[in-house]
């Protein structure tokens, strides 16, 4: 995780503030300070969350959002990504975006780069609504697909679509350190205008002797990786440490001929969007219990209070009809069925009513 | 056989729908739930950023009027001062347990997936700790609304609010009582899942009631510290104007919510049970029982913000984690559909429910007049 964020040590101003906030604590109980800072600034609210500073749009597709987080942030290495939360029709979304804008210090902004997708809730709405001065929560940057310490080997970036964000963001960082790299970079994209980055790219390419190599593929899609045009744009791949980041079909191309060279630990990889997997109306799946280490069947109509129950769990619960909210799991993969609407849904992180949520394909449970 | 089967299970049917006080066919009843059910799916299907932006604007201005109020007290010498500081803590603390507190426990704004609005997280400003509420009111009160001997606010332990409680010298001093309860009334509401009679029965273990004395005795002393220490320390020569305030303020909002919390479920005309009354109860016949048990206030917009929308008890009683400011619409559509049916839908002026629920108090206190020793539970 982040290791190199420029911390301040102010830790006398810290300690000196240490039994002003405790009298701040008694004095918001229940609640916390920062429930009533927040009336100055929602910055100051409790938890990691960032205001949008700028909004700039990279093409008719993608918008970058520079975002200016709270004290509570501790940095990000180029490659990462960070977790926002979204307030979309009063519901907060979750998604993933990797930093577009190269490393970030605990005082400083970082961008991330958001590609309106197809069917995508999120992302369509960021490229349509985010607005300077638009408070988002965040989650502190994570990830290891960032370039590596000491000295850098020669470098190889593979990247389709949005999957040039974090590639951005190591390349904008090697450009602004005085790191010398010898980076080789092909981009896949379907047209000139939804080619990102691409001036930006191209100048840093020649401030730095790097070879850029972007490969327009029409309407045909992203994944037009093959074994033959790596071959004739990088006849030295072996000896690189690859960085793969595009959708789904083209990451796993470049993984199978990785691996087919035995060459797999020099690949790293980013996926960006787990692929729900369709259910079928009314299926239900294999239900883990996170804490307890157990599986179980769950039938698509067979509460989950029920499957834990018949594993030989005691969830605590109340009413068992989804009123009373005391059977609330935190759910940490897959989706549920509302057994009261017929309804599927589930984010990581929901928060559920096993006694009339039922399995729809296969979950994992927090208990 | 089969026909014979068939005629018993129709036979059983009337039966239970006769039990509750109502003139209509178990067809009818299971109709007129699933009318209900659709009132319930079109809202919570229409819930938005409008909703959202009501309850955030509804903390936030909770919040400004708490510190508002707290700051004002700290001028507290000045007599108006003191009058302004104290009514709008009073009413910060009156918004926090009821529109917010209550309803966010409750679940209503769950679905906005925002954990510092979450019936998970949300603790409230009262000496009962949430946990404890969720399982006292949201189960065991929600779910057995009025069934006397399963739902324990009927008369919380130690009032007798309905006749089908056997009487008991004891209730000769519940005017008195009363008024003891709706002066205290977070610390009954906290001592209230504790259950000593339960304990005194022998039927709950003293080591699980003790558990749960320590939880609210923590939960107490946060409370305490904060509203009669420290707060009047930090005024420093103003000690004593910022303690009464406070202490005027805890006041306030205990008898406020003692008022509209008993004109929900004791007001004449609202119906209790017993638990043969219940039994397979299903989804359309618990939908009549919480129309018929519950008891709705009559009054402007003020009035439902000031309950907590608990003046719409019935559509509370309905929709639990329905959020409170769609109940005013709901009521509109629960109302024409106890008018199709026939069913009363009791929706009285303040002063007339609570008016009533005195004299259920003072009446109750006596025997009943005719005795009604087939209805005793004990």
């Amino acid at each position: 995780m982040c290791t190199h964020v420029n911390f301040h040590g102010d830790q006398t101003m810290i300690s000196a503030l240490r039994p002003l906030t405790r009298i701040g604590h008694w004095l918001a109980t229940p609640l916390v300070p920062e429930a009533y800072l927040e009336l100055i600034d929602p910055l100051l609210g409790a938890g990691l969350r960032g205001r949008v500073e700028r909004v700039v749009q990279e093409s008719p597709g993608a918008v970058s959002l520079q975002i200016r987080p709270n004290g509570k942030w501790q940095g990000a290495i180029a490659g990462q990504y960070v977790r926002l939360g979204v307030d979309i029709d009063g519901v907060r979304h979750w998604r993933c975006y990797s930093v577009s804008s190269g490393d970030a210090g605990r005082d400083d902004t970082f961008a991330v780069t958001v590609r309106a997708i197809q069917g995508g809730h999120v992302s369509t709405w960021l490229n349509r609504h985010a607005r300077a001065g638009m408070t988002l929560m965040l989650d502190q940057a994570s990830g290891d697909f960032v370039l590596p310490q000491g000295e850098l080997p020669k470098l190889l970036f593979l990247t389709a679509g949005s999957g040039i964000t974090p590639a951005m963001g190591m390349m904008r960082s090697l450009m602004s350190s005085d790191r010398q790299a010898d980076l080789v970079h092909l981009h896949y994209s379907i047209d000139a205008e939804n080619n990102l980055f691409a001036a930006e790219r191209h100048g840093m390419s020649l401030a730095q002797g790097w070879t850029t190599h972007d490969l327009l593929t029409g309407t045909a899609g992203n994944n037009q990786f093959t074994a033959k045009q790596l071959d004739a744009l990088c006849p030295d791949w072996r000896d690189r440490l690859a960085y793969v980041c595009g959708p789904g079909p083209m990451m796993e191309a470049v993984a199978g001929h990785w691996q087919q060279a035995g060459l797999a630990e020099q690949l790293k990889r980013e996926n960006f969007r787990p692929a729900l997997k369709a259910v079928a109306a009314g299926a239900g799946g294999e239900v883990r219990f996170w804490n307890s280490e157990r599986v179980a069947e769950g039938a698509g109509d067979k509460p989950l209070l029920e499957v834990a129950e018949q594993a030989g769990l005691m969830p605590k619960h109340g009413c068992r009809m989804g009123i009373c909210q005391g059977c609330l799991v935190t759910l940490k993969e897959g989706q549920v069925r509302d057994l009261t609407s017929g309804e599927v849904f589930g984010e990581s992180g929901d928060m559920v009513r096993i006694c009339v949520c039922a399995a729809a394909g296969n979950v994992t449970l927090e208990l | 056989m089969t026909a014979a089967m068939k005629l018993d299970s129709s036979l059983i049917e009337q039966a239970r729908a006769r039990r509750l006080p109502v003139d209509l066919t178990d067809a009818q009843v299971q109709q007129f739930g699933a009318e209900i059910e659709a009132v319930r799916k079109r809202i919570m299907d229409s819930l938005g950023e409008n909703d959202a932006r009501y309850i955030r604007r509804m903390i936030k201005v909770q919040r400004a009027l708490e510190v508002g109020g707290r700051g004002l007290l700290f001028a507290g010498i000045l007599p108006p001062a003191w009058l302004a500081g104290t009514a709008m803590l009073g009413v910060a603390k009156i918004l926090e347990n009821m529109e917010i507190g209550h309803n966010v426990i409750h679940g209503q704004w769950d679905w906005m997936r925002d954990p510092e609005i979450h019936s998970s997280k949300w603790e409230w400003d009262n000496v009962c700790p949430s946990d404890q509420w969720q399982h006292s009111h949201n189960y065991m009160h929600h779910k057995w609304t009025n069934v006397v001997g399963m739902d324990r606010d009927v008369g919380y332990g130690i009032l007798r609010m309905s006749e089908k409680q056997p009487w008991h010298p004891a209730y000769l001093a519940q005017p008195v009582t009363n008024a003891l309860l709706a002066t205290f009334f977070q610390w009954g509401v906290a001592l209230h899942d504790v259950e000593f009679e339960r304990v005194r029965k022998g039927e709950k273990s003293f080591k699980e009631a003790w558990g749960q004395l320590k939880h609210i005795g923590k939960k107490v002393r946060k409370q305490v510290v904060k509203d009669y220490v420290v707060f009047p320390l930090l005024a420093g020569p103003f000690f004593l104007p910022v303690l009464t305030g406070n202490i005027t303020a805890n006041l306030i909002r205990n008898l406020w919510a003692y008022m509209i919390i008993f004109c929900g479920h004791f007001p004449d005309g609202v119906e209790d049970f017993l638990p043969e009354d219940i039994e397979n109860e299903d989804k359309a016949h618990w939908y009549l029982r919480q129309l018929l048990g519950s008891a709705n206030i009559s009054g402007g917009k003020l009035m439902h913000i000031m309950s907590g929308n608990l003046s719409h008890q019935m559509e509370h009683h309905l929709f639990p984690d329905m959020p409170s400011n769609r109940y005013a619409e709901a009521s509109v559509e629960v109302q024409a559909i106890c008018k199709k049916y026939g069913l009363p839908y009791n929706s009285k002026p303040l002063h007339r429910q609570f008016g009533s629920v005195l004299g259920k108090v003072m009446r109750l206190s006596l025997p009943n007049r005719k005795p009604r020793a087939e209805l005793a539970t004990a």
